[in-house]
């Protein structure tokens, strides 16, 4: 093989091995990602039953139930709309009534999320960068608060 | 005082990098020997002075000197010791200034060790060096100083985060950043080598062992801290694919690629251009994992501050460094000689398929990562990628380049006979198809696992095949292999052992993923719950306090086949001082495999929520990461590395075989 010949092989297989990469990722961006939301855009969103959906908010205060074998009902809330999350299993440290938090999981038809992943916030100072976006687009965001962001672990 | 001592040695240190920067650049363009020299004292002198600061901050955590604003931020007077030491790294100031400090001390490394470098060479890698160190000095000094004081010292300081008061944690970044600012040395060398327009296979020689130094400090950082997450987090996930993660991932991705065309460099004199453009790369995502980690762009479990004038200011770094190393590459690499040729099939060619599959491996998990900040600057949808992305698209890329790992130590340079390779595997490959056979009958959950578990094997026999073919074991008297093995380079094991690591990683991933069961549960006092053959009964719960916080412990008695095996004793503790808990799960260690139990909530009639865990050949994923790093220090001890840079053609003459 000449020189020529050797490189045209080489690009050859580097671009192969590049598009398989890339209709990889592609199809793995289409099925396998999941968007976040605030209680208010899936009410405005119209978003069929069955999503995978990330919501944040608040847990409402007095929404908390709990049931037999780790079953917990609770609503997330923005300040203006609640969505009712569904959850089996056991809730973060810092997961309570008026705090932060973040659910994972499928909407239902009746508008609740049936949740796999709950995430609370990490400590006192900390709050999830999505449940304080989630405040400010309802403008329940209270600029003060800010400072409260400043946790930094590592 | 003290603080003020180290802040002035900062400032010192600056001083003298500046004139580093500039001073051998002229240097070497006039010739002058003494003005290239210059640069050894001042790499050294840049050391002390970065260990003078690093030491008085640790000083003032030490003495719990609350006056100091980080102090009083991350420490706390009832802390133990150990961790007001590691509290100094526990947060954005006290970890930049460690970036620093093995920035300089890398540099230090080569002012003493490079004496058999060219002049010019060495004046112009520390000049580089030297601007990147600049660039950080001149960020802490700015934005992120941690000698910063407080007008009036408070009585007591906040705490260090609770999740960082881990012995595991400790150790973690220093790992991690030798890892990770090691392979600036390599960054610093392919500038130098584009400035002076001038490389050859000597140059790869002299870099490999820094890249490989790093390589394997990074390894054991990533699998320290993939442990630590494992038993920290409290449900019992050894990997999360979370960017922080990543960040680290994507620099031993890409720094690997560059050990293997290092090789073929050094070796056969090809893939030049290609190596000089990969240790670009690889010290670039260093830089972007830093400001991945350090600017608060991200949300993840690591998360942390939004502080935009540091977000803009290692952005700056990053386009200065990554876009002048880029566009330096582009101007000069045309002005490189071609390398040598070889056939598709042959070391060479494995090898850049090794580099292809590593670097496009690299690509996925960067745009995984990447994408949804992007997405949300440009749209601001948000959205969160996760294992399934990950696992669609780097596991099948990491399969391939798994399958290929035997044949490339076993192909000849320049031409390859993959027929007579084949041969050579054909007991490892038959062994491999026989275990994903039992592995497929023996269970019928999962399709792809039993095939990564024969995979993992082929890959383990590969590598022994290699030794045994190279040893002539099995086929040569005892006497003779002996002789051989002895004789055989450092390296040649070492790639051997890395490779049955990279394995051994992979078939305890498997395991522990595919076939770990998990069980959630409330338990009373004196109830049993059983899980994979073991029975926990709970035997109640107990306060005891620790030194700055106060622990519940809840008391498990485990049975396995009806005999008392031990008692685990999961607990939470909470902090005061931060109004936290963290969870402290328990572990039992049984063969590989662990039981892992982690406490929820505990109720008023005193039952607790418990998660427990039994991940069979658990432990494997990190004796396999311990294994890869011990094959890269082995590797690293080659005499060859270690003798300056031989003439290369009476090298390459009298070691044919490798």
């Amino acid at each position: 093989m000449t020189r020529k010949q050797r490189r045209l092989v080489l690009i050859g297989a580097s671009l192969g091995v590049l598009a398989v990469a890339a209709a990889l990722v592609l199809s793995a961006l289409r099925d396998s990602i999941v968007f976040f939301n605030s209680p208010t855009d899936v009410a405005e969103k119209h978003i069929s039953p069955g999503t995978r959906m990330r919501i944040g908010g608040l847990v409402k205060p007095g929404s908390v139930e709990r049931g037999d074998n780790l079953h917990v009902l609770f609503a997330v809330t923005d300040g203006k709309t609640d969505i009712r999350v569904r959850y089996n299993g056991i809730v973060p440290d810092l997961f309570r009534e008026g705090q932060g938090v973040v659910a994972e999981g499928k909407l239902e038809s009746d508008r609740t999320l049936a949740a796999d992943t709950v995430l609370a916030k990490h400590d006192e100072r900390y709050m999830p960068r999505e449940v304080v976006d989630a405040l400010k687009k309802s403008g329940r965001w209270q600029e003060g608060q800010t400072q409260d962001v400043r946790g930094k672990p590592q | 005082m003290i603080p003020e001592v180290g802040h002035y040695a900062l400032v010192l240190a600056l001083a003298l990098g500046l004139i580093q920067s500039v001073v051998p650049v002229a240097g070497a363009r006039r010739r002058d020997a003494a003005l290239m020299r210059l640069a050894d004292s001042t790499a050294l002198m840049q050391f002390v002075l970065v260990a003078l600061s690093f030491l008085a901050l640790t000083i003032c955590y030490v003495t719990s000197d609350f006056s100091v604003a980080t102090v009083f931020e991350n420490s706390h007077s009832q802390m133990p010791l150990i961790y007001k030491i590691t509290s100094v790294w526990g947060n954005h100031e006290g970890s930049m200034l460690l970036w620093v400090l093995i920035l300089s001390l890398f540099g230090a490394l080569v002012a003493a060790f490079g004496s058999n470098l060219p002049a010019a060479l060495k004046a112009h890698v520390l000049a580089v060096q030297s601007w990147i160190a600049c660039a950080f000095y001149l960020f802490i000094l700015l934005t992120s100083n941690p000698f910063a004081r407080l007008s009036e010292a408070p009585f007591e300081g906040r705490d260090l985060n609770p999740i960082l008061q881990d012995p595991g944690l400790a150790i973690h970044p220093p790992l991690l950043y030798l890892g990770y600012v090691g392979f600036s040395i390599a960054f610093s060398f392919a500038i130098a080598a584009l400035i002076e327009g001038r490389i050859d296979a000597a140059w790869a020689r002299w870099v490999r062992p820094w890249t490989l130094a790093a390589w394997v400090f990074l390894t054991l950082g990533i699998a320290m801290g993939s442990y630590w997450a494992y038993y920290t987090l409290g449900w019992g996930g050894f990997w999360f694919w979370d960017p922080v993660e990543n960040a680290s991932l994507m620099p031993w991705l890409a720094g690997t690629a560059l050990l293997h065309s290092a090789v073929v460099m050094e070796k056969r004199d090809a893939l030049k251009i290609w190596t000089i453009l990969l240790a670009i790369l690889t010290f670039s995502l260093s830089l972007i994992g830093t400001f991945l980690v350090r600017s608060g762009v991200l949300t993840s479990v690591h998360a942390f501050a939004t502080d935009p004038t540091r977000g803009v200011f290692i952005l700056v770094i990053l386009v200065l460094f990554i876009g002048g190393g880029l566009a330096l590459f582009a101007w000069r690499a045309s002005t490189l000689k071609q390398g040598g040729l070889f056939a598709p099939i042959s070391r060479e060619g494995a090898l850049v398929f090794n580099n292809l599959f590593l670097t496009t491996a690299c690509l996925t998990v960067f745009v995984g990562t990447l994408y949804p900040l992007a997405l949300e600057a440009i749209t601001g949808e948000k959205i969160s990628v996760g294992a399934p992305f990950f696992n669609l698209t780097f596991g099948p890329l990491f399969v391939a380049l798994m399958f290929v790992i035997p044949f490339g130590p076993l192909l000849t340079w320049k031409r390859g006979d993959l027929l007579g390779v084949a041969q050579r595997l054909m007991t490892a490959f038959a062994i491999g198809i026989a275990a994903i056979a039992i592995a497929f009958v023996g269970q019928g959950q999962s399709v792809f696992a039993p095939f990564g578990v024969g995979l993992a094997l082929f890959v383990m026999l590969g590598a022994l095949t290699d030794l045994v073919e190279r040893t002539g074991l099995f086929r040569l008297p005892l006497a003779t292999v002996r002789q051989r093995a002895a004789g055989m380079p450092r390296s040649v094991w070492g790639t051997a052992i890395a490779h049955f690591g990279v394995a051994v990683s992979m078939l305890g991933i498997i395991c522990a993923g595919t076939w770990g069961t998990e069980r959630i549960a409330v338990v009373k006092s004196t109830q049993t719950v059983s899980l994979s053959g073991y029975d926990l009964s709970f035997d109640g719960l107990v306060q005891r306090p620790g030194p700055n916080y106060n622990a519940l412990v809840a008391k498990f008695t485990v049975r396995g086949g009806g005999v008392a095996v031990g008692t685990m004793e999961p607990s939470k503790r909470s902090f005061s001082a931060r109004g936290m808990t963290t969870n402290e799960a328990a572990l039992m260690s049984r063969g590989l495999g662990q039981l892992y139990l982690s406490i929820g909530d505990s109720n008023n009639d005193g039952s607790i929520a418990i998660r427990l865990y039994y991940k069979p050949m658990v432990l494997l994923i990190w004796i396999g990461a311990v294994v890869m790093m011990l094959g890269g220090a082995l590797s690293l001890s080659d005499r060859r590395l270690r003798v300056g840079a031989p003439k290369p053609a009476a090298k390459s003459a009298l070691a044919p075989a490798e």
